[in-house]
């Protein structure tokens, strides 16, 4: 049934800053303001006004959120005030936990390979993480992309601005405080979402 | 008299790191202007603006939460810099939700309790630029110009996160001034920029680097077109976005750009009279030679 | 006027005495115009200038002055100190030397005498205007009164009742029935009036009727109609006839009495005791006279018949309903399906239901998403899992809505841009509603318990219903006031039926003077805006009593004491005037004759430019006036190749324009001369005859635009002008002369760049026909 309210209420109470969606007034400004606008299949205010006609799926699975680049023009300029940064990035992380997200999208995959290169050590190792990037389709694939990109990874060696640490194994000192600490607030997280 | 502050590097301004030379020529900067800044020591990544994705609310804000928990552990200091545009909005953010919601405050308490932290929310996170205009003023930036990049023509690019959600300054979303400014003082010409605000893809350029360029190339032609030396900015992602990727830009659209990107403290290091190499400007991938005549 | 002793002031100031030759100018008002003092001052607006004039008042008895130098626009305030018993303007600066600059192709000595002749032309007008003129004396009658009267006791009109009433003026309430209050005191609540505006609020009526029902200087009619209504502002005479008992005031009326006369013939008629409220049941009606200075119509608004709305689904189940069924539905406190008393937690409201439709109701009504919004707060109140859905096409919250509408959205109302294609019976019971959803570019189907249909507003200008049709005269039978006026018993409407009240220049006001709508009546609108909109009406009826009081005119020409006078032994019964009459303030006698009606005027002279026998004048305006001040120019010979063009310009926009040229030092050719007229309505065919025979080689009129979306001052001033000069060929004819030398044009006050192109095009043409042969003459 269009228009059941339940995808709705679900996104407005789970999803960050998912509340702020029954505030958008549809006017377009966050559509026109995105630099990669054109290349959303739906833009924001589209995504908004889909959950609330109850589209799931289509919105869930759709790969207009992860085309988001945080540049937060429609944010500023969104005359309501929403936060349509921050409630776009929301809804990716909604579609994730919602077991949605496709786990190929591009964005998806590298925002998990930097989140668990960041985790690892507490900070990110650059080298690092593009080899994983690379990688992630076979060594084949991997040597492929990484030709294609040699120029730009050899021109950051030679400035001084890539260090050679392919396995990227330093810790900050207080790692283990830092893993404590991330596992409790994924808890209250899982927590509330079985609430 | 020295002034000091709490520093929040993050990722890219380590040694060796893909904003390294941010790093160095900041120093450099703030040796000339007297400034000291105390490392937050042990700091974590904060995700940047790609940690929701994985993290999700709690984790992700839990990692700012924590740098801010060991600056404040560490320091009786209220002022914590930043000079990535990335992390200084991650530190604001999560300083502002665990002010205005009380529900994230008490959950994070309990969070930061387990890698036996503490944060009560009251440091103040600013961004350099912020303190360079409000703490030590446009006069003594200016005073310090002993090598006026006279003759050169600068397009300011602010670029996103420096600018927006929160603004430094107060200034325009839109057009912004504060760098058209910097580069003024520099005895530059700041020319007028289109892309001034303009978004270079950001950590997508990871991901979708096709899209990425060609927010690059509408950057670098519109800098061309008004005339411009050479690019300056605040932002380490603009930097390297626009700079490390204009030979990919040039093979994709059959452009030939060659446009140097410098940081503006590289900017003021060189007007100030630094060396080449206090500048970091040995570090530039597009060698940034416009500069040479005024640097030593 | 008699012994009339003039006195012409020539200022130098300004650049007028460095491009003017000002002693022939002073020999020229001494000399040939005859007026027995002639000054010349650099400042004649200073202090200075001020006392010289006032010295000759007093100790030369002039008693008119004739002032030549600025446009008659501004310093008005500055000569009026003066209270000289008559005073004209000669616009010497804005008109001559601020238009008149010397091109390199000029040769100089004929510019500057083109210039200096037409500062003679003007001056030698000013002087002979005068002579013509009489001071105005003010129209009085003993029986005047300062009653306002409000005709209907909704929010509007109680709103206007009380206004008028706090401020000091007696008031006399009509309402068709037994209760106060209209329909918002049937509502549950309504959309916010007052701050924060985002909060449902209690309706205001009820403080209202309770302020007006015990208001000592507001007598109220209930069950009432009115029969009749004579008369004229000031000297109205209404008939009401009321429901036994049904009228009373805020009085004890028992005590002292002080509206007792009136108060009496009503119980006289009904030969009942006074104290109308404890009589009611009675059936027997009573009828009472009230004279009446203005009157506020506030009646308010029928609600568009939604049986004509099929394709919105009317029809198809029971619960499809109207928003007003839907309120009292949430009064009664049981939001439920019609068709089977389930509760109704799922409501779709269609916007605009019949409104923007060229099929139904072309307009907005302006209230109806605000109300709708309201509604849907009446479902979330009672059902704590309520859905509602907005279908609309514009949301449009005129006035401080923003915040409830953030507060609908909050509270989960879901707004939907699109059209409703169908509307069926759903399976579960409810109704399945097919929409083309707009903003998601799909066709969806929308289950829900109710389908409301916010209709539109027409307004309540006759006694019948507005959604049956009714023919122009039966409805004119059924006016509300009943006007005893030639030109018809009801108020000049509009498109669409609203009355005639210029939404910009002049709300509140319609075609008839001293009659003001108010509220939903004037124009579709919600309570906030009605409060307000009655609130200036009550306002402008004071304003009307006041000026009237005086004798003075209303807007446009607010405080003109001038009023036409008949010279009835002349007049032929041709109609003209009466019919023509743009606010119906002549009436007829049995043989035709004009019985006018001083205070109904506005003193636009449209009147006096219709009467061919030239017998309606103003004391200080008037055919003959005008005639005498253009054939006072000096027509140059035939071969002197100096053509004259006569322009007769509406001081509303038309001069203004001019004026607006000079003030930015434009260029307008000195062929011109040109003559303000009150209106365009004024202009009488005799001025083209006479300037045609005067030798002038063309005629240009300048007036408002009219039609629709007409700009007249007095609303049908340039259409009449018009169509005036359609008969103006013949004539033309007549003389053997070519119709196309006599041309109107509409100018706007705005149109001051484009209008010197209109002028020079208009001498171009007439070029052609070569110069005017009556010259020769």
């Amino acid at each position: 049934m269009a228009y059941d309210l339940s995808f709705a209420k679900d996104v407005y109470e789970n999803a960050e800053e998912g509340h702020w969606i029954k505030m958008c007034m549809q006017c377009g400004v966050c559509a026109g303001s995105c630099p990669l606008g054109p290349h959303w299949e739906f833009s924001p205010r589209q995504l908004f006004q889909m959950i609330r006609a109850g589209k799931a799926e289509e919105v869930l699975k759709s790969e207009s959120m992860w085309m988001c680049v945080s540049c937060y023009h429609c944010m500023v300029r969104c005359p309501r005030g929403l936060p349509i940064t921050h409630i776009v990035h929301g809804l990716a992380r909604f579609a994730v936990e919602k077991k949605r997200a496709d786990k190929d999208q591009v964005t998806r995959r590298f925002a998990k390979i930097l989140w668990e290169n960041m985790e690892r050590g507490g900070r990110i190792g650059e080298m690092a993480l593009t080899t994983k990037l690379y990688m992630v389709n076979g060594i084949p694939d991997g040597v492929k992309k990484g030709m294609e990109m040699k120029d730009q990874a050899m021109s950051m060696l030679k400035s001084g601005r890539l260090k050679m640490d392919p396995l990227h194994l330093s810790r900050i000192r207080g790692h283990a405080g830092f893993k404590a600490m991330l596992k409790k607030a994924r808890e209250i997280e899982q927590k509330k979402r079985e609430s | 008299m020295t002034k000091t502050y709490t520093f929040y590097p993050g990722c890219s301004s380590e040694k060796k790191a893909s904003a390294a030379n941010l790093d160095i020529s900041v120093q450099s900067m703030c040796h000339i202007l007297d400034i000291r800044l105390n490392e937050i020591k042990d700091w974590n990544c904060c995700s940047a603006s790609i940690g929701y994705a994985e993290g999700g609310e709690l984790p992700r804000l839990a990692l700012s939460a924590r740098n801010l928990g060991l600056a404040q552990k560490q320091s009786h200091r209220k002022d914590v810099v930043a000079t990535c545009a990335a992390c200084w909005l991650a530190l604001r953010e999560t300083n502002d939700r665990l002010n205005e919601d009380a529900e994230i405050k008490a959950e994070m308490d309990e969070v930061l309790q387990a890698a036996h932290l503490t944060y009560d929310g009251s440091l103040r996170p600013r961004h350099l630029v912020e303190v360079l205009i409000e703490d030590i003023g446009w006069d003594t930036l200016k005073e310090k110009v002993k090598k006026p990049l006279t003759g050169l023509k600068i397009a300011g690019y602010v670029g996103c996160q420096t600018n927006r959600p929160f603004g430094v300054c107060g200034d325009s979303f839109e057009n912004p001034t504060y760098l058209d400014k910097m580069i003024e003082i520099c005895g530059a010409t700041p020319v007028a920029f289109d892309k001034k605000v303009a978004c270079c893809g950001g950590a997508l350029a990871f991901s979708e680097l096709e899209k990425v360029c060609g927010l690059i190339k509408d950057i670098l032609q519109s800098a061309k077109d008004s005339g411009a030396d050479l690019i300056v900015t605040p932002c380490p992602v603009c930097q390297l976005n626009v700079e490390v990727y204009q030979d990919k830009v040039n093979q994709m659209f059959g452009t030939r750009f060659k446009i140097p990107v410098v940081y503006y403290s590289q900017l003021f290091v060189a007007a100030w009279g630094g060396s080449w190499k206090q500048a970091a400007l040995h570090q530039q991938i597009v060698p940034a030679n416009v500069l040479k005549r005024f640097v030593r | 006027m008699e012994n009339q002793k003039i006195g012409c002031y020539i200022c130098t100031g300004c650049g007028i005495g460095d491009l003017l030759d000002i002693k022939l100018l002073e020999d020229m008002a001494t000399k040939e115009s005859r007026i027995p003092v002639v000054r010349t001052h650099a400042f004649l607006c200073g202090e200075e200038g001020l006392t010289t004039i006032r010295h000759d008042m007093q100790n030369e008895a002039v008693n008119t002055v004739v002032i030549a130098a600025c446009s008659p626009r501004v310093h008005v305030e500055t000569f009026r100190q003066l209270e000289a018993p008559l005073l004209d303007r000669v616009n010497l600066r804005e008109q001559v030397i601020w238009v008149q600059h010397l091109k390199e192709e000029d040769d100089k000595d004929v510019f500057e005498e083109d210039r200096q002749m037409a500062a003679e032309d003007y001056l030698r007008m000013g002087c002979a205007k005068v002579k013509k003129m009489d001071p105005p004396e003010p129209f009085d009658d003993p029986g005047l009164s300062k009653t306002i009267m409000v005709v209907g006791g909704g929010v509007s009109g109680l709103t206007a009742a009380k206004e008028a009433a706090d401020t000091g003026y007696d008031v006399v309430l009509v309402e068709k029935d037994a209760e106060l209050g209209g329909r918002v005191a049937q509502m549950l609540k309504v959309s916010p009036v007052k701050p924060p505006y985002d909060q449902l609020e209690q309706p205001p009526t009820a403080a209202l009727i309770a302020a007006v029902e015990g208001h000592d200087k507001i007598k109220i009619y209930k069950k009432a109609t009115i029969k009749e209504t004579t008369g004229a502002p000031g000297l109205f005479d209404v008939k009401i006839e009321y429901g036994a008992g049904e009228y009373s005031t805020g009085e004890d009326s028992t005590g002292e009495d002080s509206t007792g006369e009136d108060y009496s013939t009503g119980e006289d008629s009904t030969g009942e005791d006074s104290t109308g409220e404890d009589s009611t049941g009675e059936d027997s009606t009573g009828e009472n006279s009230e004279r009446i200075g203005a009157i506020v119509v506030a009646t308010g608004y029928t609600l568009y018949d939604e049986t004509k709305l099929t394709h919105l689904g009317h029809g198809t189940s029971p619960d499809v309903i109207t928003a007003w069924e839907f309120e009292q539905m949430a009064k009664a406190g049981n939001i439920v399906r019609k068709s089977d008393g389930q509760p109704a937690k799922r409501v779709a409201f269609s916007l605009c239901a019949g409104s923007r439709d060229v099929q139904h109701l072309e307009y907005c009504s302006g209230a109806c998403c605000t109300y709708s919004m309201k509604q849907a707060l009446y479902v979330t109140e009672q059902y704590e899992d309520a859905s509602t859905f907005l279908i609309y096409q514009e949301i449009r919250t005129p006035g401080q809505m923003e915040d409830f509408y953030r507060k609908v959205q909050n509270e989960g109302g879901v707004f939907i841009k699109g059209d409703i294609n169908k509307v069926a019976s759903g399976s579960n019971g409810g109704l399945t509603v097919d929409i083309n959803d707009k903003l998601l570019r799909t066709p969806e189907s929308l289950d829900v318990d109710l389908l409301v249909l916010a209709t539109g507003m027409m307004p309540n200008i006759d006694t019948t219903d507005p959604n049956q049709e009714t023919d122009l005269s039966a409805s004119d039978a059924n006016s509300v006031l009943n006007l005893q006026y030639r030109q018809g018993p009801s108020l000049p409407l509009l498109k669409w039926g609203f009355p005639d009240s210029h939404y910009i220049c002049f709300p509140y006001e319609t075609r008839r003077t001293g009659i003001h709508a108010a509220g939903p009546v004037r124009r579709p609108m919600g309570i906030s805006s009605s409060m307000t909109d009655a609130t200036g009406a009550a306002l402008k009826a004071i304003q009307t009593v006041e000026s009237i009081g005086r004798g003075a005119a209303v807007h446009p020409r607010v405080g003109d004491l001038s009023y036409p006078s008949f010279r009835v032994d002349g007049c032929t019964q041709c109609k003209r005037c009466t019919e023509e009459c743009p606010f119906g303030a002549i009436n007829e006698d049995d043989k035709s004759n004009p019985l006018f009606n001083p205070t109904r005027c506005r003193r636009c002279g449209t009147c006096m430019g219709a009467c061919p026998q030239k017998i309606i004048s103003f004391s200080n305006y008037s055919v003959d006036m005008i005639s005498t001040m253009f054939k006072e120019c000096e027509i140059p010979e035939e071969d002197e190749e100096k053509p004259r063009i006569l322009i007769f310009a509406c001081e509303n926009d038309a001069y203004p324009a001019l004026d607006m040229i000079g003030h930015n030092r434009g260029i307008l050719t000195p062929y011109i001369r040109v003559v303000p007229l009150r209106c365009m309505g004024s202009m009488n065919l005799v001025w083209v005859a006479d300037a045609m025979s005067a030798g002038y080689d063309g005629v240009l009129l300048m007036g408002c635009r009219h039609g629709d979306d007409y700009q007249c001052h007095f609303v049908r001033g340039s259409a009449l002008a018009e169509t005036r000069l359609n008969k103006v060929a013949e004539t033309l004819d007549r003389l053997q002369l070519e119709s196309e030398r006599v041309k109107m044009i509409e100018v706007n006050i705005m149109d001051s760049d484009i209008l010197p192109d209109k002028i020079n095009a208009f001498v171009d043409d007439l070029e052609a026909f070569g110069p005017n042969p009556f010259k020769e003459f």
